[in-house]
C-alpha cells in the first residue's frame, strides 16, 4: 500500500525546468498535426479494455454489464435450473470487439460466480488475485522475450467493480478485507448493487457510511487521490470521491415503454425504474467513469502502477521461487516464506504486510 | 470451502458460436423477449457490425490467431455506449506529457543543417558556425522545448561536428553509430532496471536522421554510401539534397534518379512514408532543400514550386511525426534489443529447444554474480583480517620498545639518583667534619688567646713587682 503512496503519478511527465525557455516561433509549424495522427493511429489499432466485476450472486453483476455494453455480454443472466451453483469459485472470462463510429474496443469481462456464497468464505479472495497476478505475469513474460510481439496483447485488469449489497448498514467483514486486499493490486471501484431496494435517504447514509469505513480501513479505491497530477484532476476527482463513490447503481436489460420512450428499466407493480435517469439511480456516472471519461485513466494506472509494483515484487523474488521451464506459478500475493536469508527488500515488503494486515 | 489456489480460467466455449458472412442486419443473441411492444428491435441509434469472424484489423496480425483462438465474437450494441471519446483521452493524456522528438542531422560543414532546422521549426536556434579543422567526428545535441497551442514538444537535435572534414575520413561514421546505440542503450537500462519509471523517462533515441547530401550532381560519395549503409538498420534515414539552388532544375532531377537508383542497388534501407490512408502519399523520400541565406527570404522559400521544403515540413512534422517514433521504437529499438541480449547470453531458446525464459538465464547470472560477490567478500574479509593482524603485531612491538625505553630511562635515573644521594652524604659528612673542626680550632683559640692573656698579665704582674 506504501508502494502506492510513494510512487510517482503515473500519467503526466512535467519535464522538469527545461534548459531553455520554450522558443519563439514565427510561425505556425504544424506540430499540432501530432495530435491528429495520434487519433489516426489508435483508430487504426484499436483499444482493449479488460473489467472484472466481483460480487455475490444474485446481485445484478451480469445485468449491469450487460447495460453497460449495451449488448448482451452473457447469453443469459439467470441462471438456469440445470446448472447447480458452483460450489468453489471459479473465473468466467468473455471477450467481445464492439465497435462505435469507426473505434474498435476489444472488451473482456470476467465473471466470478461463487464469490462469497460458500459457508466459510476465507480466502475467497485468493482465487481473484491469482487471476489478476496470473495476466501480469503473462504480460512480464511478454515484455521480457528477446523477440516481443510488436503489440502484447493486454488482458490485464483494468477495472474492478464490487458490487456491495444493499444491506443499508456498513460494509461486512468480506467486503472489507476483499477491498483492502484488492485496492493494492488493482484499480477497484465499489458500487451499491440492486439500488432500488433503498430509499434515497438510505442511499446517503449507507454511502457515507460505506466511505467511513473505506476511510477507516485505509483502502484506496479508484479514482485514487495520490494519482491526481494537477489541479483539475484534483477537482474533478475529489468530486467524485467525495459525493459519488459508491455509484449506487440499478441494473436492467429490458426495454420499456416510458411516456413514449423506450427505456431501459425495472417494471415493478409501481412504476417503472429507469437506469439511466440520474434522478433514480446512478448508472450514468458509473458509465461514464468507466468509459467516457476515465477509461484511459484506468489503463494508465494499471498499466504504470500496478503493474510496475508487481514486476518488482516478482523481479526481485524471482531467485527464491523454484526454478521452471519458463513460467513459474505465483502464489497469490501474501507473505512470502523466505528459504534463504536473501532479500530484505521482500522481507521489509512481508513485515509491511503483516503490519498492514494487523491495521 | 474456498478453492484451491490454482485458478481455473475458463473462456465460456460453449456460449460463443461464430456466425457467417450472412447475417448482416440481425441482432446477436436471442431476441428480447419481455419486448411488449412490436417494435423493431433497432432503434435508430443501434449500431451493426458487419459480422466478420476475426474483428480486429487486419494489421494486427497477431492479434488476429489469438482473436481466432479466444473465439471472439461480435457483439451488436443497441444503443450508444460512448466511448468514441477513447481518442480523445488518449489524446488528453498525451498533452499532458508532452511529446518528444529527436532529429539527428549529419552532414558536412556548412552544408546547411542548422539553418534547415531552424527554417524547419520556424525559429532561430542559437548556433555558432563550426569549424572545419576538427580532428574527428563529434556530436553535439541540444534539446529545445517548443510550445504550439497547447500541444508542447521537446525538440532535440543532434549535429555532427567536423563530418567529413578530415583527410583520413575512415573513421567519419563510427562516433555517429556509437551515438546512436548509445542512446538505445540507454533506454534499454531503463527498460532493464527492476524500479523503472518508463513514463517519465525522457527517451532520447534517435527518431529520425536527416542526412545532407552535398549537390556535386553526379553520384553518391562514398562516405555517404558507407555511412547510410552503417546507419540504415538503426535509424529512419531521410536523405536531402542540401542547397539545391547551386545546380539547375534539370541536373537536380537526374541527381535525384542517380541517388535513388544508387541506393537502391546497394541495398540501403531509407525510411518509407507510410501510403495506406495518406492524403498525400509520397514513396520518394528523397527532396531537395534550399535554406535561406537569412530569415528575411523565408516567404519566398516557402514557396511551392520554388523548392521540396514546405513538402519535407509537411512530411516530416505534420503527417509522420508519429510514424516516424512509432518505427524507431517498434523496429530499430527491438532489433537493437534483441541483438544486445542475445550477445549478452540471454535466448529464448534453451539448447534443447525448451522455451527459455529471460528469467532463468536472468536467475542464473544473478546467482553468478551473487556467489562471484560472495567470494569477493571473503577475500576482502581474509585481507581485512591480515591487515589487522599486521597493524596489531607492529603496534605491539612499538609497545614493547617503548617499555623498554621506559625502563631503561628509569634505571638511569634510579641509579643518577643514588649518586646523588651519595655526594649529598659525603658533602654531609665533610660538613660535620667542617664545622667540629672550627669548633676545636675555636676553643683552641680562645684556649690561646686565654694563654696570652694570663701570659701578659704575669709579665705585667712581674714587671709591677720588679718596680716595687
Amino acid at each position: 500500500m506504501d508502494t502506492l503512496r510513494q510512487s510517482p503519478s503515473p500519467c503526466s511527465s512535467r519535464p522538469s525546468s527545461p534548459r531553455t525557455p520554450p522558443f519563439e516561433m514565427f510561425g505556425p509549424v504544424g506540430i499540432e498535426a501530432v495530435l491528429d495522427q495520434l487519433k489516426i493511429k489508435a483508430m487504426k489499432t484499436g483499444f482493449e479494455f479488460n473489467i472484472m466485476v466481483v460480487g455475490q450472486s444474485g446481485l445484478g453483476k451480469s445485468t449491469m454489464v450487460n447495460t453497460l455494453f449495451k449488448s448482451k455480454v452473457w447469453k443469459s443472466a439467470m441462471p438456469s435450473l440445470e446448472v447447480p451453483t458452483p460450489q468453489t469459485l471459479e473465473l468466467h472470462s468473455v471477450s467481445h470487439v464492439i465497435e462505435e463510429k469507426g473505434l474498435k474496443l476489444k472488451l473482456t469481462v470476467t465473471d466470478t460466480p461463487g464469490f462469497g456464497d460458500q459457508i466459510n468464505n476465507d480466502k475467497c479472495w485468493d482465487p481473484v488475485l491469482g487471476y489478476i497476478n496470473q495476466q501480469y505475469e503473462q504480460y512480464l513474460q511478454e515484455e521480457l522475450l528477446i523477440t516481443r510481439q510488436r503489440h502484447i496483447p493486454d488482458t490485464r485488469v483494468h477495472c474492478c467493480v464490487y458490487f456491495v449489497p444493499p444491506t443499508g448498514h456498513c460494509l461486512r467483514p468480506l467486503d472489507i478485507e476483499f477491498l483492502r486486499r484488492l485496492c493494492r493490486t488493482v484499480n477497484v471501484v465499489p458500487v451499491i448493487a440492486r439500488a432500488d431496494s433503498l430509499t434515497i435517504e438510505e442511499r446517503e447514509a449507507f454511502r457515507s457510511r460505506i466511505q467511513q469505513n473505506l476511510k477507516t480501513h485505509c483502502i484506496e479505491v479508484y479514482p485514487q487521490k495520490c494519482f491526481d497530477e494537477d489541479i483539475n484532476d484534483s477537482i474533478l476527482n475529489g468530486k467524485i470521491r467525495q459525493e459519488q463513490i459508491p455509484f449506487a447503481v440499478v441494473g436492467a436489460d429490458q426495454e420499456h415503454l416510458v411516456n413514449g420512450r423506450c427505456v431501459l428499466g425495472r417494471k415493478t407493480k409501481w412504476g417503472i425504474i429507469e437506469v439511466e435517469n440520474i434522478a433514480h439511480c446512478e448508472f450514468l456516472l458509473l458509465r461514464d467513469l468507466l468509459i467516457r471519461s476515465h477509461l484511459q485513466d484506468l489503463k494508465d494506472i494499471t498499466h504504470n502502477v500496478h503493474y510496475e509494483n508487481y514486476r518488482v515484487i516478482r523481479l526481485n523474488e524471482s531467485h527464491q521461487l523454484p526454478r521452471g521451464p519458463g513460467w513459474v506459478n505465483l502464489a497469490p500475493a501474501s507473505p512470502v516464506q523466505l528459504t534463504s536469508p536473501g532479500c530484505l527488500k521482500v522481507r521489509r515488503r512481508a513485515q509491511k504486510d503483516s503490519k498492514d494486515d494487523e491495521c | 470451502m474456498a478453492s484451491s489456489d490454482e485458478t481455473r480460467l475458463l473462456v465460456s466455449p460453449s456460449h460463443c458460436s461464430s456466425y457467417a458472412a450472412a447475417a448482416a442486419g440481425t441482432a446477436f443473441g436471442d431476441p428480447r423477449p419481455s419486448c411488449s411492444h412490436g417494435a423493431p428491435l433497432m432503434s435508430p441509434h443501434s449500431f451493426h457490425m458487419m459480422s466478420k469472424t476475426a474483428c480486429i484489423s487486419p494489421q494486427v496480425s497477431d492479434c488476429d490467431t489469438q482473436t481466432k483462438k479466444e473465439n471472439i465474437r461480435s457483439l451488436t450494441m443497441c444503443g450508444h455506449v460512448g466511448f468514441e471519446s477513447l481518442p480523445d483521452q488518449l489524446v488528453d493524456r498525451s498533452i499532458q506529457q508532452g511529446f518528444c522528438f529527436n532529429i539527428l542531422c549529419v552532414g558536412e560543414t556548412g552544408i546547411g543543417k542548422s539553418t534547415l532546422i531552424n527554417t524547419l521549426f520556424n525559429t532561430s536556434f542559437e548556433e555558432h558556425e563550426s569549424s572545419h579543422f576538427c580532428p574527428n567526428v563529434r556530436l553535439k545535441a541540444q534539446t529545445y522545448e517548443l510550445q504550439e497551442s497547447n500541444v508542447r514538444l521537446k525538440l532535440t537535435v543532434v549535429y555532427t561536428v567536423g563530418f567529413g572534414d578530415q583527410i583520413n575520413k575512415e573513421e567519419s561514421y563510427q562516433p555517429i553509430v556509437d551515438y546512436i546505440d548509445g542512446q538505445f542503450d540507454a533506454y534499454l537500462q531503463e527498460e532493464l532496471k527492476i524500479k523503472r519509471s518508463l513514463f517519465s523517462y525522457h527517451d532520447s533515441r534517435i527518431h529520425v536522421c536527416l542526412y545532407f547530401i552535398a549537390p556535386t550532381g553526379h553520384s553518391l560519395r562514398t562516405l555517404d554510401l558507407l555511412t547510410m549503409k552503417s546507419l540504415d538498420s538503426k535509424v529512419n534515414i531521410i536523405p536531402l539534397i542540401a542547397k539545391a539552388d547551386t545546380i539547375s532544375k534539370t541536373e537536380l532531377q537526374k541527381f535525384k534518379v542517380k541517388l535513388m537508383s544508387e541506393l537502391v542497388c546497394n541495398g540501403v534501407q531509407i525510411y518509407q512514408f507510410p501510403t495506406d490512408d495518406e492524403t498525400t502519399a509520397k514513396i520518394n523520400a528523397s527532396m531537395n532543400v534550399s535554406p535561406p541565406a537569412s530569415p528575411t527570404p523565408m516567404n519566398i522559400m516557402e514557396n511551392e514550386n520554388h523548392c521540396d521544403f514546405v513538402k519535407l515540413r509537411e512530411m516530416l512534422i505534420c503527417t509522420n511525426m508519429e510514424d516516424l517514433r512509432e518505427q524507431t521504437h517498434a523496429r530499430h529499438y527491438e532489433l537493437y534489443r534483441r541483438c544486445k541480449l542475445e550477445e549478452m547470453g540471454f535466448s529464448d531458446m534453451s539448447p534443447e529447444n525448451k522455451p527459455l525464459s529471460l528469467q532463468e538465464t536472468y536467475e542464473a547470472k544473478r546467482h553468478e554474480f551473487y556467489g562471484e560477490r560472495q567470494r569477493k567478500e571473503e577475500e576482502m574479509k581474509q585481507m581485512f583480517v591480515q591487515r589487522v593482524k599486521e597493524k596489531e603485531a607492529i603496534l605491539k612491538e612499538a609497545e614493547r620498545e617503548l617499555q623498554a625505553k621506559f625502563e631503561h630511562l628509569k634505571r638511569a635515573h634510579q641509579e643518577e639518583r643514588m649518586r646523588l644521594e651519595e655526594k649529598r652524604r659525603i658533602l654531609e659528612e665533610e660538613t660535620v667534619a667542617f664545622a667540629k673542626k672550627k669548633a676545636t680550632s675555636e676553643i683552641f683559640q680562645s684556649q690561646s688567646f686565654m694563654a696570652s692573656s694570663a701570659t701578659v698579665r704575669k709579665e705585667k704582674d712581674r714587671k709591677n713587682f720588679n718596680y716595687m
